[in-house]
């Protein structure tokens, strides 16, 4: 624990060195909120995030009519998107018994009281005292799936991502979760050590340079006005775009036409850095997970969105 | 039955704007999986949509159309109270009807 939380220290002195000091720069616990005097980059006009497209809005400074035209072909695409039926398919998953203990998931607390949906993907990850941990949505559905219906968590880790063939179980409910979260504004709770504990950690993985190319995420997402071919990359660590980490997903990509949460993304991250594999629905994800999430309170969360 | 379609419907005088949103692999037959075998060919060949049970639109689809389609019309002649219902049956005989009540404008 002390190590733990020297090397947060040594991070958090570390990140200030190597990113320029911004006036949207991150502090734990508690970040800037969205509206705090935006610098230079950011857009003119800051309209509600509610009215904003799934992906959000580039600076003004870099927008220009191709960016006009993806935002455009997003809000079209966002119109009628097949994460519903995803969703539809959660719920289902969410009532009805099955497992070995055939039980439903209607008692599965997600934090906010046994069986209380709405709202509560919004308000994770948070620590749950049942499990000792801080969870995010899918780890914490993982478990009511574990606990309340006697599924095998070996098992649930061994294919938990979507093909073109098959959508797993804790990727459909976690879609519904996350719907009955429409239009809700983020809010992790950061009151219990746990959880602030789990900001720093995730703080210090985003920061850490390692693998073969010395990647850290915020070599892509540390900085403004960066840019991956014709994939405009957010800045995390600033209040205004922090939220386009976590709005969109889950999200239905229309390539192969499969339903992907954050722990897919996750995961897909750490491949595209060439690390190590992260384990499904471990710490270090809840740990970023609660980072990305903890930066993006106060947006409006638009529910599961819809990619190329 | 196959999984559920999701069906909006917006009124607008007697225009009804319809989006229908159906779960389907629409695989092309053209496909190989990861062990290399082509994924068989399996797609809606038909969709209908009746207004209070008179049959207003018929549609034969290929496999062309891409998976998890969304398909979009505009009716005319229909008032709030009315039930719309959309039924799919795709080469393989499987099957879908769902049906809503068009809401006021």
């Amino acid at each position: 624990m002390t190590r733990a939380l020297a090397l947060c220290a040594a991070a958090a002195l570390a990140a200030a060195a190597y990113l320029a000091p911004a006036a949207g720069q991150m502090k734990a616990p508690a970040p800037a909120q969205a509206k705090a005097p935006a610098p230079a980059q950011a857009k003119a006009p800051a309209p509600a995030q509610a009215k904003a497209p799934g992906q959000g809005k580039a600076p003004a400074a870099e927008r220009d009519a191709t960016t006009a035209d993806f935002e455009k072909f997003r809000e079209v695409l966002e119109a009628d998107n097949p994460a519903e039926l995803f969703e539809a398919k959660g719920a289902e998953l969410w009532k009805t018994p099955r497992g070995p203990k055939n039980a439903s998931l209607e008692r599965c607390d997600l934090g906010l009281g046994p069986g209380v949906v709405k709202g509560a993907y919004v308000q994770l990850p948070r620590y749950f005292a049942d499990a000792g941990k801080v969870m995010d949505a899918e780890r914490r559905i993982v478990h009511c799936m574990v606990t309340l219906q006697g599924f095998d968590a070996a098992e649930l880790a061994k294919q938990p991502f979507s093909t073109d063939t098959r959508t797993p179980d804790p990727v459909a409910i976690t879609t519904f979760v996350a719907g009955q979260s429409r239009d809700m504004k983020i809010a992790p709770p950061q009151k219990l050590p746990q959880e602030r504990e789990a900001y720093a950690v995730g703080r210090e993985i985003f920061f850490y340079r390692a693998g073969a190319y010395d990647f850290s995420c915020a070599s892509c997402h540390g900085e403004d006005g960066k840019r991956i071919r014709t994939q405009q990359l957010p800045n995390f660590t600033r209040a205004d775009e922090a939220v386009r980490s976590y709005q969109g997903w889950p999200g239905y990509r229309m390539t192969g036409g499969v339903m992907h949460t954050l722990q897919w993304r996750l995961w897909d991250c750490f491949r595209q850095q060439r690390f190590p594999e992260p384990g499904y629905v471990s710490d270090s994800l809840t740990a970023l997970l609660t980072y990305l999430a903890v930066n993006s309170s106060g947006q409006v969360y638009k529910g599961p969105g819809i990619k190329r | 039955m196959a999984d559920p379609m999701k069906i909006r419907a917006k009124l607008d005088g007697d225009v009804l704007d319809v989006r229908v949103l159906m779960a389907h692999p629409m695989e092309t037959g053209q496909r190989k999986d990861a062990a290399g075998n082509v994924v068989p060919l399996h797609f809606i060949q038909t969709v209908t949509a009746q207004l209070n049970g008179k049959t207003v639109l018929q549609a034969d689809i290929s496999q062309a159309i891409s998976r998890n389609p969304v398909f979009g019309f505009r009716l005319k002649g229909a008032k709030a109270g009315d039930k719309l219902a959309i039924a799919w049956v795709d080469n393989k005989g499987d099957k879908r009807t769902d049906e809503i009540t068009v809401g006021a404008g």
